[in-house]
Formats: C-alpha cells, sequence, structure tokens
C-alpha cells in the first residue's frame, strides 16, 4: 500500500512532469531557432572552409581559429598577428567603451534630472525616452546618417554660422560610428539609471548638506555611490549591444571603418570563409559574457552592500 | 536677511544637460520626417511642402510586398510566441522551486544574451542547408526564426503579471468545483490578459522592427520593410525612404502609446 508520502512525492513528480511539457513548446522552439545553431556553428568553427563559402563537411581544421588573431604568410609561411583582425577588435571595443562613457555622462544628469521632477510629470518625461527608445534601430540610424552627412544639418549649420568652408567629413569614419551609436543606446542608459535614481532617498543628500558639504561633494559621496547599480546595469545594457554593433557601423562607418559584427558578415559573405566567420562569432560571444560576468558580479556585490 | 530658497534636489548644469539629451533624442527623427514631406527630388534641397514620396512610396509595388511580408511575419511570430511564452510563464511561475526551473528560465532569455549578428550568422549556417535538404525556402524559415526572438519579450510581462497574482482566486475556484481548466479560462486568463496583451505588443514590435536576423536568413525575393530600406540607404537616397521611414515610425509610437496606456491603466 502507497504510503501518504509516496503519493505526495507521486503527485510532485506529475506536477513537474506537466510543468515541463507546458514549458517544451517554447523551449523547442529557442532550440531550434537560437540555441541549436549556435552549437552547429561551433562545429563549423573547426572544419576546413570550402572553395566557394559553406564548409567541407567532415573535414576539421583549426584553421578558421588561427586566423582570428594570425595570418600565414603566402610566399613563406611564416605566422604573423592579423593586424586587419586586431585593428577591427580595438576600434569595436574602444568605441564600445567610448559609446558608454558619453552616454553616461549625457545619461546620468538626464536621468537625474527626470528623478527630480514632480511626480506626475515624471512619467511624461519618461515617456519621451522610451519612444524612441522602441523606434527601429535602422530608422534612427538612417535619422543620423541625414544629420551628419555633408550635406546635412550640422554642417549648413555650421558653415552658415561660418565656423567652416568645406563641409567637415563625419560620415564614414570612426566619428559617425560614435555618435549613431551614443544617439542609439542613449535610451538604454537613461532608462536603468532613472529606475535607481527614483529610489534615491534625499533625506541622505539633505544630511549631506547639513553636514556641510557641497554640491560636488554630495553629488560623488551621496548620490553616486547610492545609484552605482543603475550606472552598472546601464554601462552594460550600453556596452554589450555596442559590441555587437552590426547596422550602425554598415550604414554610418562605410567598408572601411568596420566593427566585429562586420568582419563577421564578411567571412559570410564576399570573404568566403564561413569557419573564420564562425570563430570570430565565438569570440564575440565569449567577449559578452565576459562583459555579463563582470555584471553579475559588480551587481550582486553592490547588492549585498545597499539590499 | 532672506535667503534664498536651498533646493537640495538642484545640481548645478544638470538641467541643461537634460535638455542637450532630449534635442539629441528627437532632433534626427525630426529632421527625417521634415525631409519626407520634401517636393524636392534630393533629399538635400529644401523644395516646399508635399506628400508626394508618400504618395510614391504607397505605389511602389517593392514597398507593397515588403510592408506585407513584414505584417505577415509579425502576426504570425508575434501569435505563436505569446502561445508558447503564456504556456512557458504559467510552468515556471507560482510555484516551489522545482528541478530544472532555473535552466528552463535561462533557455528562455538565452536570445536576449547573444549579440543579434552571432544568432544571425548561426542561422545562416543551418537554415541555408535545411533550405537545400527539405527544398522549402517560403517565409516559414523568417517565422521561425523571428518567434524564437521574440519568445522571451513576450514572457517577461506575462512572467511579471503572473508573479504579482497569487493563487487564492484558482483555488476559490477550484473550492467550487471548478475543474481545471474552467478556472483556468474563467479566473487565470481574464487575471492575466493585460499581461498577455502587452507580451504579444511586444514580440509584434520586435519583429517588425527586426532587421540582422531577417537580412541574414532571407532567401531572394524575401525583404521586409527593414531589409529593403536598408538596401534603398545604400543607394542613392530619395526622400521616398523618409516617408516609409516616417510611416513605420508612426506605426511605432501608436503601438508605443497604446503599450504605455495599457501599462498605466493596470497600476
Amino acid at each position: 500500500m502507497a504510503s501518504a508520502a509516496e503519493i505526495a512525492s507521486q503527485a510532485r513528480r506529475t506536477e513537474v512532469r506537466d510543468r515541463w511539457l507546458l514549458s517544451a513548446p517554447a523551449l523547442l522552439i529557442i532550440f531550434v531557432a537560437a540555441i541549436g545553431p549556435l552549437f552547429v556553428m561551433l562545429a563549423y568553427s573547426f572544419m576546413v572552409k570550402g572553395d566557394y563559402g559553406d564548409v567541407k563537411f567532415g573535414q576539421y581544421s583549426l584553421d578558421g581559429w588561427f586566423s582570428v588573431f594570425l595570418q600565414r604568410d603566402i610566399f613563406d609561411d611564416t605566422l604573423t598577428f592579423a593586424d586587419a583582425h586586431l585593428s577591427i577588435f580595438w576600434r569595436s571595443i574602444k568605441l564600445s567603451f567610448l559609446t558608454t562613457v558619453s552616454t553616461l555622462l549625457l545619461g546620468f544628469p538626464t536621468a537625474y534630472f527626470i528623478a527630480t521632477r514632480p511626480r506626475h510629470t515624471r512619467e511624461i518625461w519618461v515617456f519621451l525616452v522610451t519612444i524612441p527608445f522602441w523606434t527601429n534601430l535602422l530608422i534612427r540610424t538612417f535619422a543620423m546618417q541625414q544629420v551628419i552627412r555633408n550635406e546635412g544639418i550640422v554642417n549648413s549649420l555650421l558653415r552658415w554660422v561660418g565656423v567652416i568652408d568645406e563641409p567637415l567629413q563625419i560620415m564614414h569614419t570612426d566619428w559617425a560610428i560614435l555618435f549613431g551609436m551614443v544617439y542609439v543606446y542613449l535610451p538604454l542608459m537613461v532608462l536603468p539609471l532613472y529606475a535607481s535614481m527614483e529610489k534615491l532617498d534625499f533625506r541622505l543628500v539633505e544630511a549631506g548638506y547639513d553636514l556641510y558639504a557641497g554640491r560636488l561633494q554630495v553629488l560623488r559621496r551621496i548620490i553616486i555611490p547610492l545609484v552605482s547599480p543603475g550606472i552598472i546595469a546601464g554601462s552594460i545594457l550600453v556596452f554589450i549591444p555596442s559590441l555587437g554593433a552590426y547596422v550602425i557601423p554598415r550604414v554610418l562607418g562605410g567598408g572601411k571603418n568596420m566593427m566585429l559584427g562586420n568582419l563577421i558578415e564578411l567571412q559570410f559573405g564576399a570573404g568566403r570563409n564561413w569557419p573564420l566567420g564562425a570563430a570570430l562569432s565565438i569570440t564575440l560571444m565569449v567577449l559578452v559574457m565576459v562583459a555579463l560576468l563582470f555584471y553579475v558580479r559588480n551587481a550582486s556585490r553592490s547588492g549585498a552592500t545597499h539590499g | 536677511m532672506a535667503r534664498r530658497h536651498f533646493e537640495i534636489r538642484t545640481q548645478p548644469g544638470f538641467g541643461l544637460v537634460a535638455l542637450f539629451t532630449f534635442a539629441i533624442l528627437y532632433l534626427p527623427i525630426a529632421v527625417l520626417v521634415v525631409y519626407a514631406f520634401n517636393a524636392s527630388e534630393s533629399v538635400t534641397v529644401w523644395g516646399g511642402f508635399s506628400v508626394k514620396w508618400f504618395a510614391e512610396a504607397w505605389n511602389n509595388s517593392a514597398v507593397q510586398d515588403a510592408a506585407w511580408r513584414s505584417l505577415v511575419i509579425a502576426v504570425f511570430a508575434a501569435v505563436i510566441a505569446t502561445f508558447a511564452a503564456t504556456m512557458a510563464a504559467i510552468a515556471t511561475t507560482r510555484t516551489a522551486p522545482y528541478p530544472g526551473q532555473g535552466f528552463q528560465y535561462a533557455f528562455i532569455n538565452q536570445p536576449l544574451m547573444v549579440p543579434e549578428i552571432v544568432t544571425a550568422v548561426a542561422l545562416l549556417i543551418v537554415f541555408s542547408r535545411l533550405k537545400v535538404w527539405t527544398g522549402y525556402s517560403g517565409l516559414g524559415w523568417l517565422i521561425l526564426a523571428h518567434t524564437a526572438f521574440c519568445i522571451p519579450f513576450a514572457y517577461l510581462p506575462i512572467r511579471a503579471r503572473l508573479e504579482g497574482m497569487d493563487l487564492t482566486l484558482e483555488r476559490a475556484a477550484a473550492d467550487l468545483y471548478a475543474t481545471p481548466w474552467q478556472a483556468f479560462r474563467r479566473v487565470t486568463l481574464p487575471l492575466l490578459r493585460p499581461g498577455i496583451i502587452a507580451g504579444f505588443m511586444l514580440a509584434f514590435v520586435i519583429s517588425l522592427d527586426d532587421v540582422v536576423i531577417t537580412e541574414f536568413v532571407k532567401s531572394g525575393g524575401q525583404d521586409t520593410l527593414p531589409t529593403y530600406m536598408l538596401g534603398q540607404i545604400r543607394r542613392t537616397v530619395t526622400p521616398e525612404v523618409n516617408a516609409i521611414a516616417t510611416a513605420f515610425l508612426a506605426l511605432s509610437i501608436i503601438l508605443v502609446t497604446g503599450f504605455f496606456l495599457i501599462n498605466r491603466r493596470k497600476t
């Protein structure tokens, strides 16, 4: 005869099984069209490249991974660093970092401004940040292109004022990519910053002033430490998509100023080197994972001290 | 002596930076919209007000096809994603921790963690081979790819809504001899509706906006509106692209405003 405990554990097993069955469709779709292909790609990165793209199935080689950082001289077979790739890695990291810093410098005062508005108007300001956030990325990139190109509004204005005679060449430079990324990712910085500033206890700020702190001291010693979870969250939300940016450098940077995303695309297009493309993709994914781990560690630490 | 009121919340210059930020956020969009109404052939010279580029875009069969394709993909992907996400959200919430719960949660949110370009080329690798093997190269592949990355977006608001609902009402229904299905149909589902609507709208917008994954998964002649625009931007640009973008923008703003209002009513 089944004891009460056995019946309970039987019921529990059935429940767990039902919960798995219920989430099965979502898990299956994500496995087929997101996670599974990543594993296939990992396998491709170890195969021999095909002559016209694709790979030679079943023939394995480490060439894809070697060519991420190294190149073999076609005459004497010596290995040298792949300068072109390294400079693209460097540009991606540099521009992502600069984008994060710029959006922080603009976003911090903006979030603070919104958080200090009267309660009923805050919602409107937040909504004004949300609209560009939900606007198609391509449309915003295209809008930025119209602003910064040679005949665009910025150059027209500068010429009209008389600062410059010849239009500034911004398009197809790193500056164009930087402006585009700052513009596109700014809401991703403002929203989490606002979320943590909204909870800021201004009695602590008042206490600071009572103890004769200046504005700057209050900002540096009280406000910034208290909203640091928001600063970290915003920075990671901007840094990660910047690192994987593809549309913005393609539209604004032109063919020469590639970022990692464009280098990857090149291998699957004109480059016809799928194993290298796969290896580069996995490298990019690892960079993102490292950034995420950094975030998780910091978030749990600051959560422990402030929560 | 009367001293000026000391406002503790003020930080000098922050208001100015905030205004500058809002100018940055809206100026490019404003320029784009203004030039959509430009009568002139080029996007650089202002030739007076006109809506001819909207008419031109409207009558362009390539644009019509792309817009229709975008819509079909977004509707299918968002509906399937919302169904799958609702079921998964019900499965993974309101229970004592069970084996694999964390795994399921991580699995469902995985598409958010990987750069889009990486998923895009991985799908290119797998789907291009599957297209050859199966001989099928229709819209199904795009719908499948879109559904996958829409699921986490549909899942998040539904899960959030469920976590705010306790099981009291469902238990009351069960006490009143409702079958589990009746309890779900009459109690859980009506309460969950705002979350499901929000999830569906998010998924719909995300699918409609996608450029990167679509660009790599699509077969020949399967341009959606965003990939069509991407192709046009690289060629000579006429205000027609501005007109398409403006119409697209209007649609997004309507959807986001609707989303905003639904969420506001909820709280």
